[in-house]
């Protein structure tokens, strides 16, 4: 029954996981990464309904990590904007001021 | 031991020692002072010198001070000290002598050198070397003086390091004489080995071997390996090419070094172990063997060379032969007939170098073809030089006729063979010094512009030839000063037979000598047509820089045409020996060279290219995955993670 949950979560992770390594708009890497989080709070959300030892604390994360992608999306999208004001361009590969010169 | 000024004689290598240092010190700035200071202090050890010669020769008794201990390893002990003898004091006077002789004369000869304070500071490094393996107390200490000595040949030989025949003679010279320093060196390790207590002071030596503690093959091998150490330094056949070579150095150096005292020390080095060569036959055999043949073949091989100094040269190989050859008899009367003739050699080749050397100064060649009739403008050279070559010679009353005289007996008494060849030696002796002396001295001048020679290089040679009118009477059947001194007391006189051969022969090749090279009357008349050098006054200082920077000859003289006969040939070329090691030795060892150089850079140096390639192109793919792509670093961390899963993986499961 819990595999069903698991093999979903599995299959969000990695399409997110894919998105945020191969798309070129910085917004849909970010909704990818977002797909991400939302995997692994389904996660969270079945191992603390239907774990070895069922308890409250997963739906506890599941909502911290909630607020904290809400929060993460602001950020990242208000990055993305002052980004785009600054050098015009939203693609991630134009991005590469993490190289030296 | 009662307080002697003989425990002082240690003052006498160090003087020169000290003056090395100041001289190195001061370097270029103040050259003629420094100069002037060094022939002040040659000069107080000469004084010193001869104080402890006085004392030892008069109190008679051997004195050994080694006290200072140098290494200790276990129960043995290396110690340094020195030891006065009268044979050591005898070649102390001597050494300083014909040292302060030379560096006197070095300052008119090197006066416009550029390098003047070096080439004191070397020689009297030299001096120190040769005044302490003179002192030496064992048999390692004179090794390490020994070596000292070669250096300084080395950087004195190749002193003039622009002229590329000066460069190669120095190589030359240090590798040949190195072949005798490793045998001398192993000689000294097998004695450490044999020797009860691994003592190796001369003491202990002929004590040792008077007792017979010593096991007869370990003796025999010794005493031929000491042998080839003298060979090697003394320039004996087979390792005497150097010694010609040699020549390229500053004249004075010829004079101090290459005739009077470095290559005497072989002979002393044998005369000091002789007890070696007293206890094995087959090494005694070798030694006059060898000395015999060296002797001859180095006197015929001076009978046509065209250098005045390679002339002396292979006359000092000849003499050097001579007294290698009379040591070969053993007997203490051979030994003190040995150490006369190195004693006598040492002042009559000195004064012939330093003539050689005015010669040299005057004219600026030193090419019988172009010498001639210099007995005119050079008189006191020619008179000092003519006396030099009588001695040479062995003419009555003059040094060299004594201590030849000394030899000849011997040789007559124990060995008839070897007196013959001995005596012809002799007579080829006689014949090339007049070759030499008329050539360079009588018949036309052929050279203009003879420079006039500063006091400083005349005097030197007028001492010398004092020394060497006089020193022959310390050992003549009228008294038996030397001998006596030298602890041999039934020391035998000539005979009338051998004084009677020797100087027929010698006045007999003097006379076919000058029937055979006297200036013939046409050459007189075409006079100085052939001016080599005119120098004028204003070129003067760049004339003699260029005569002495031009490789007069070397070698393979050009003199060897085909219009000579073959037997001229062979002489001028010195018996093809020159020829003969660069075809066995040289060549072989190129070719190993030339091999290893392929390994190198072939094989070797290909590997580390590889190597290096290789990172290069790692790190290139290194550089292609950093290129600033947050996404690119992304997949890199998704693989490492793959990766790291499937070894957790493998590991769990196989």
């Amino acid at each position: 029954m819990s595999s069903a949950f698991l093999i979903l979560a599995a299959f969000l992770f990695c399409i997110g996981g894919y998105g945020a390594l191969t798309r070129r708009n910085a917004i849909v890497v970010l909704l990818s990464i977002e797909v991400m989080l939302q995997a692994v709070i389904l996660n969270l959300v079945a191992f603390s309904h239907m774990g070895t030892t069922p308890s409250l604390t997963g739906h506890v994360f599941s909502l911290f990590v909630i607020t904290v992608a809400a929060a993460e999306v602001a950020l990242g999208v208000a990055l993305v904007v002052s980004y785009v004001r600054k050098r015009g361009v939203s693609d991630v590969t134009e991005m590469k001021e993490l190289k030296t010169p | 031991m009662e307080y002697s000024v003989v425990q002082w004689a240690w003052v006498v290598p160090v003087l020169p020692l000290l003056v090395f240092l100041f001289l190195t010190a001061i370097g270029e700035r103040r050259a003629r002072g420094g100069v002037y200071a060094s022939v002040v202090v040659a000069w107080i050890a000469v004084v010193c010198a001869g104080i402890v010669a006085v004392f030892q020769l008069r109190a008679n008794s051997s004195y050994t001070w080694e006290e200072w201990s140098w290494l200790r390893m276990g129960e043995w002990t290396l110690t340094f000290g020195f030891e006065v003898t009268n044979l050591n004091v005898l070649m102390l006077a001597m050494v300083t002598c014909v040292s302060a002789l030379v560096l006197t004369y070095s300052l008119g000869y090197m006066k416009d050198d550029l390098r003047q304070t070096t080439f004191f500071a070397y020689v009297c490094l030299f001096t120190f070397a040769m005044n302490g393996l003179v002192l030496s107390s064992h048999l390692l200490q004179l090794y390490i003086f020994w070596e000292i000595m070669g250096f300084c040949s080395f950087l004195l030989i190749g002193f003039w390091y622009t002229k590329p025949a000066a460069k190669r003679a120095a190589k030359k010279a240090f590798i040949v004489t190195r072949i005798g320093d490793v045998a001398l060196f192993i000689a000294i390790v097998w004695l450490f080995w044999e020797m009860p207590r691994g003592s190796l002071s001369f003491n202990d030596i002929h004590n040792a071997l008077i007792e017979g503690q010593l096991d007869a093959t370990a003796t025999t091998a010794i005493a031929i390996l000491i042998f080839i150490g003298a060979m090697g330094k003394s320039g004996q056949f087979p390792l005497h090419t150097w010694l010609p070579d040699a020549m390229e150095g500053p004249t004075p150096i010829s004079a101090l070094i290459h005739a009077a005292t470095m290559v005497a020390a072989g002979v002393f080095l044998v005369v000091r172990t002789y007890d070696f060569f007293l206890a094995s036959e087959i090494a005694l055999d070798i030694v006059a063997y060898v000395g015999a043949f060296t002797a001859c073949m180095a006197a015929f091989i001076a009978l046509k060379q065209d250098d005045i100094k390679r002339i002396l040269a292979y006359s000092t190989v000849s003499q050097l032969g001579t007294m290698m050859l009379a040591l070969g008899m053993g007997t203490r009367a051979a030994l003190v007939a040995s150490v006369f003739h190195l004693l006598t050699h040492a002042f009559f080749k000195a004064l012939l170098f330093l003539g050689a050397g005015n010669v040299i100064h005057a004219t600026h060649t030193q090419s019988l073809a172009q010498l001639g009739g210099l007995m005119r403008t050079l008189k006191l050279t020619a008179l000092t030089f003519g006396i030099g070559a009588l001695a040479l010679a062995g003419v009555f009353p003059l040094a060299g006729f004594w201590s030849k005289e000394a030899i000849f007996y011997v040789l007559w008494q124990e060995s008839p063979p070897l007196f013959w060849v001995s005596l012809l030696t002799a007579g080829l002796t006689a014949l090339y010094m007049t070759r030499l002396f008329v050539r360079v001295f009588l018949g036309a001048p052929r050279i203009k512009n003879v420079h006039t020679l500063s006091r400083v290089m005349t005097w030197p040679l007028v001492a010398m030839a004092g020394v060497v009118v006089c020193s022959g009477w310390v050992y003549t059947p009228w008294s038996d000063w030397l001998p006596l001194q030298l602890g041999y007391v039934a020391m035998p006189h000539e005979s009338n037979v051998v004084v009677l051969l020797s100087t027929t022969v010698v006045l007999a090749s003097i006379f076919l000598g000058w029937g055979l090279y006297r200036p013939k009357a046409e050459a007189m008349r075409t006079q100085a047509t052939n001016v080599v050098h005119p120098p004028t006054k204003k070129g003067f200082r760049k004339q003699k820089r260029l005569a002495k920077m031009q490789p007069v000859v070397h070698q393979g003289q050009p003199a060897a045409s085909k219009k000579t006969g073959f037997f001229t040939n062979v002489l001028v070329r010195a018996f093809y020996i020159d020829e003969l090691y660069d075809i066995v030795v040289v060549k072989p060892f190129q070719g190993i060279a030339q091999a290893l150089v392929w390994v190198d850079q072939v094989c070797i140096r290909g590997v580390m290219d590889g190597i290096g390639r290789w990172l290069f192109v790692i790190g290139r793919g290194g550089t292609s995955l950093q290129n600033g792509q947050v996404q690119r670093y992304g997949v890199m961390v998704v693989w490492g993670f793959l990766l790291l899963i499937s070894v957790v993986v493998v590991r769990r499961f196989w």
